[in-house]
């Protein structure tokens, strides 16, 4: 690029990547200490179950969505069946719903004093659970179940779009070949979108790697509610550091492993696309059988937990329906904002030093930012805590210094450190959006409003910002809707006695009261829902 | 440019929201608000002083210690003894030695150096089915036999209450003793350790287990729920060892926090919560038997008859608080 950039867009480029990554590095800093023998001991005793567990889960899990996502995914992108146009975007809705409302509503619907089981003893009359053989719901391949429900759509998403952009005339190549639509999903169109499905997959397996709610609520121990218990339980927060130095080395080996798939997957997908005609017609059984599994999947991960979820927010609304709520409500609210207009804000300042910096080397800031989005909600706090804490203690002593009464716990005891952790773990998604809209300005406008004698500051706020308008809402949509749901960092984070509504509905699943905090619940889908509908409406625009 | 300024002005409010006002006190709170707020309503209706009251499942004393000198809290409400220990071991409290409370709570249920008080006290009984076992005679001790297979039920080994059972197993047997029991018990379980006290009550209703470990205030609280009475209808209470040396005590309890910024309030506060006022409200309002000694159990609990207390100190459970959380992790309780 030619435009010299002042030093000091990179130096406030710099600045921020420092203060996102501060918590990674003061993490590593941490489990670094020595920790009186907790480790050693959690080691020889459940330390290794608990490794197995989160592996036995990430693998499950990937491969329930995978098996669940794909087939529909080829329905959605391949055939022609009634309802296609409609499933397409609502195979997303499950996205919008927290696992562990999903795993509770299951939960109270399968367990042995669940509906399902009572009919079935009333029904063969059996009379204790010795009598007869049904899965525990509550258990490592339940919580795969109920996180493969939610998560399916990642995968899902990205095996459409595989498969729609795959070209043309390579399909049509293996119809006159006489490729059977089976043969040509097996060796063509599935071998094709592999990198994709791996990409999917790695995500659904962080997501599953972050998940503190769902596991913790059906007692299957993980390496989350390990860091959890080992920092609250034991009180030892090196322990839990060096725990989350072990996940943190899982998840990196997954990004790593998406970012050799990503690498391969542009190579596959510069080719023309898919056009309505191309589709498989599918009559009679098939059509059927296709419209049957999509509806009854879109009935299992979201309309029967969304309706029973409704059923309880009515008749337990005028309990719910008081000032709690609002309060709450409000705390969630103003959190989002705050920590969208942040990461926007700093998404801005870095892309912008990326795109018009002449040195390769300013778009270091920009990627080290984006690493906050690896640490698990868990992991996450205790880096965030360590140096807010040292930061609280610094500030009262230059008062102390001062000989005047310090201001107390300004950062750790204040929304203030909830704020940061949400910034640092989901400005990446800010990133990635303006990095997508950047990719569609032409460079040449940087060209020409500097050759207009535009300063820096000038491209930004006129030829940039404006350009940047949708990829500015859709970042800011999807950090908003992911600081509403986002719970375990705001669990351990809070100032003591400050609640939002994830925290407030965890609060009565784990109560196993969750018909109190059915009101909040419905706040929290109904919030996921709107930028489901604007991702889908921009990625029909694309296709 | 707008967005900018409304952040920064959201910033200040959320900053603004964490100042709190300077005489009020500050009490960080195990036990649930239903239950501690209509006692600090009366509090500050008696003394005007007022009492700003958060509360927290878990990670209180983790949290005092990280804050150190700089912690708001004035008192600290705990619902159960292991957590008492916890604050005492990690030196967040401050001795108090006062005359009322120490009149109020007999010496049993307080520590020797005046570091913490019980409030409240409360069995850590057996509840069986009244369909198919009626009531029993039990000892802790008989929850691993053979003949209980697939028979018992449990929340989580590692809850606090639990683990102060598994405490007071090993005060009276040792450690090895312990385990072994421990081991036992664990093959006996109906199903994997979950859920709250109340949820393995249900289990028994429905005919999963006949035997569940639980609170005896729980028993109350359900017969006094219109959705439960029916679960806590189909056991019966019972008070384990009360042919030796009697049924395992828990307790719930305060503590002056070591840096309270408030200290004189907090002690009047702590002095109110022995009187017989707030130890009647938490005995009708909980169930739980009071520690001081001439307040009388609710009527109801009273109805469940004479019991025999565990003569041991509350404080020597605290000596194995940390041996038993070892012991569940290592014959995996939970797992």
């Amino acid at each position: 690029m030619i435009l010299g950039l002042t030093r000091s867009w990179s130096l406030a480029g710099y600045s921020i990547a420092a203060v996102i990554i501060l918590p990674l590095i003061a993490l590593i800093v941490q489990a670094a200490f020595p920790d009186e023998a907790v480790f050693s001991h959690l080691f020889d005793t459940v330390l290794p179950t608990y490794i197995a567990n989160s592996l036995l889960l990430m693998l499950l899990v990937g491969i329930g969505s995978l098996l669940i996502a794909v087939p529909a995914a080829w329905f959605v992108a391949r055939c022609e069946f009634p309802g296609r146009r409609y499933f397409q975007w609502l195979l997303l809705l499950p996205l919008a719903m927290p696992a562990y409302i999903v795993a509770y509503v299951y939960t109270d619907m399968l367990d042995y004093a669940g509906p399902v089981q009572r009919a079935l003893r009333a029904a063969f009359q059996w009379s204790s659970p010795h009598d007869y053989y049904f899965p525990a719901i509550r258990s490592l391949g339940g919580a795969a179940m109920m996180l493969s429900l939610v998560l399916f759509p990642y995968i899902y998403l990205l095996a459409r779009t595989a498969f729609m952009e795959q070209s043309s005339s390579l399909l049509h190549a293996s119809r006159i070949m006489g490729c059977s639509p089976w043969r040509s999903f097996w060796r063509l169109a599935l071998p094709m979108s592999r990198p994709a499905l791996a990409v999917g997959v790695a995500l659904v397996a962080m997501e599953t790697a972050a998940d503190y709610a769902t596991v913790s609520y059906f007692a299957v121990p993980t390496l989350t509610t390990a860091v959890y218990d080992t920092w609250l339980g034991y009180g030892s927060l090196t322990a839990a550091a060096k725990l989350s130095a072990i996940m943190l080395l899982v998840i990196f080996t997954l990004v790593g492993v998406e970012r050799f798939a990503r690498r391969k997957q542009e190579l596959f997908q510069k080719q023309s696309a898919l056009n309505d005609s191309d589709r498989y017609r599918l009559s009679g059984f098939k059509a059927i059988g296709a419209w049957f599994y999509c509806s009854a999947l879109l009935f299992l991960a979201f309309l029967l937990p969304f309706i029973v979820l409704t059923g309880y927010a009515i008749e337990y609304f005028e309990q719910s329906w008081d000032d709690r709520f609002w309060q709450y409500s409000w705390n969630s609210l103003y959190i989002a904002v705050l920590v969208s207009g942040i990461c926007l804000i700093l998404a801005l300042i870095l892309m912008f030093v990326r795109r018009v910096s002449p040195r390769s080397t300013d778009s270091l800031p920009s990627r080290l930012s984006s690493t906050g989005y690896a640490l698990p909600g868990t992991v996450l706090a205790i880096g965030v805590l360590v140096p807010l804490t040292y930061l609280d203690f610094a500030i009262n002593d230059v008062y102390d210094w001062f000989g005047a009464r310090g201001p107390g716990l300004v950062f750790t005891g204040s929304a203030i450190a909830i704020v940061f952790a949400f910034s640092v773990r989901f400005l990446a998604i800010a990133i990635g959006s303006l990095e997508n809209s950047y990719k569609r300005i032409s460079p040449s406008l940087d060209m020409a409003s500097i050759t207009m004698g535009q300063t820096p500051q000038q491209l930004l706020i006129r030829v940039h910002l404006p350009l940047l308008r949708k990829g500015l809402l859709a970042g800011a949509l999807l950090v908003f809707i992911e600081s509403m749901k986002e719970l375990p960092a705001a669990l351990l984070l809070r100032p003591i006695g400050f609640e939002n509504l994830a925290t407030y509905v965890f609060q009565f699943v784990s109560d196993e009261k969750l018909e109190h905090g059915a009101l909040a619940a419905i706040v929290i889908v109904f919030v996921g829902l709107i930028p489901l509908i604007y991702l889908n409406r921009s990625l029909e625009h694309t296709s | 440019m707008k967005m900018v300024k409304g952040a920064a002005v959201l910033g200040l409010a959320c900053l603004a929201n964490s100042a709190m006002a300077d005489d009020a006190l500050t009490v960080y709170s195990y036990r649930q608000a239903f239950l501690v707020e209509p006692i600090l309503e009366q509090f500050t209706q008696d003394t005007g002083i007022k009492v700003n009251v958060v509360f927290a499942k878990d990670g209180i004393a983790e949290r005092i210690a990280r804050e150190g000198r700089l912690s708001p809290a004035d008192v600290v409400l705990t619902s159960d003894f292991s957590r008492l220990m916890e604050l005492v071991e990690k030196d967040l409290v401050s001795p108090v030695n006062n005359e009322v409370i120490n009149n109020n709570i007999p010496e049993v249920y307080r520590s020797p150096k005046n570091e913490w008080y019980a409030l409240t006290m409360r069995v850590r009984n057996v509840y069986s089915s009244k369909e198919r076992t009626g009531k029993v005679d039990i000892n802790y001790e008989d929850l691993a036999k053979p003949e209980y297979k697939g028979k018992i039920c449990t929340r989580s080994g590692k809850h606090p209450y639990n683990v102060a059972l598994v405490a007071s197993m090993i005060a009276h047997h040792g450690e090895a003793d312990t385990k072994t029991w421990l081991e036992g018990v664990k093959s006996n379980l109906a199903r994997k350790p979950q859920g709250n006290d109340r949820d393995q009550v249900l289990a028994v209703k429905e005919g999963m287990c006949d035997f569940a470990i639980g609170n005896s205030y729980y028993y109350g609280n359900m017969m006094m729920d219109e959705n439960q009475k029916s679960w806590a209808e189909a056991v019966y209470i019972n008070f384990p060892n009360q042919d030796n040396r009697g049924a395992h005590i828990n307790v719930s309890g305060m503590a002056l926090a070591k840096f309270s910024p408030n200290k004189d309030n907090a002690i009047k506060l702590m002095e109110f919560l022995t009187s017989n006022v707030a130890q009647q409200a938490y005995a009708d309002v909980n169930m739980e038997y009071p520690v001081k000694a001439d307040v009388k159990p609710s009527k109801l609990v009273a109805s469940w008859g004479e019991f025999k207390a565990d003569p041991l100190p509350i404080y020597k459970l605290a000596e194995n608080h940390q041996a038993a959380v070892k012991l569940l992790d290592e014959v995996k309780f939970d797992l």
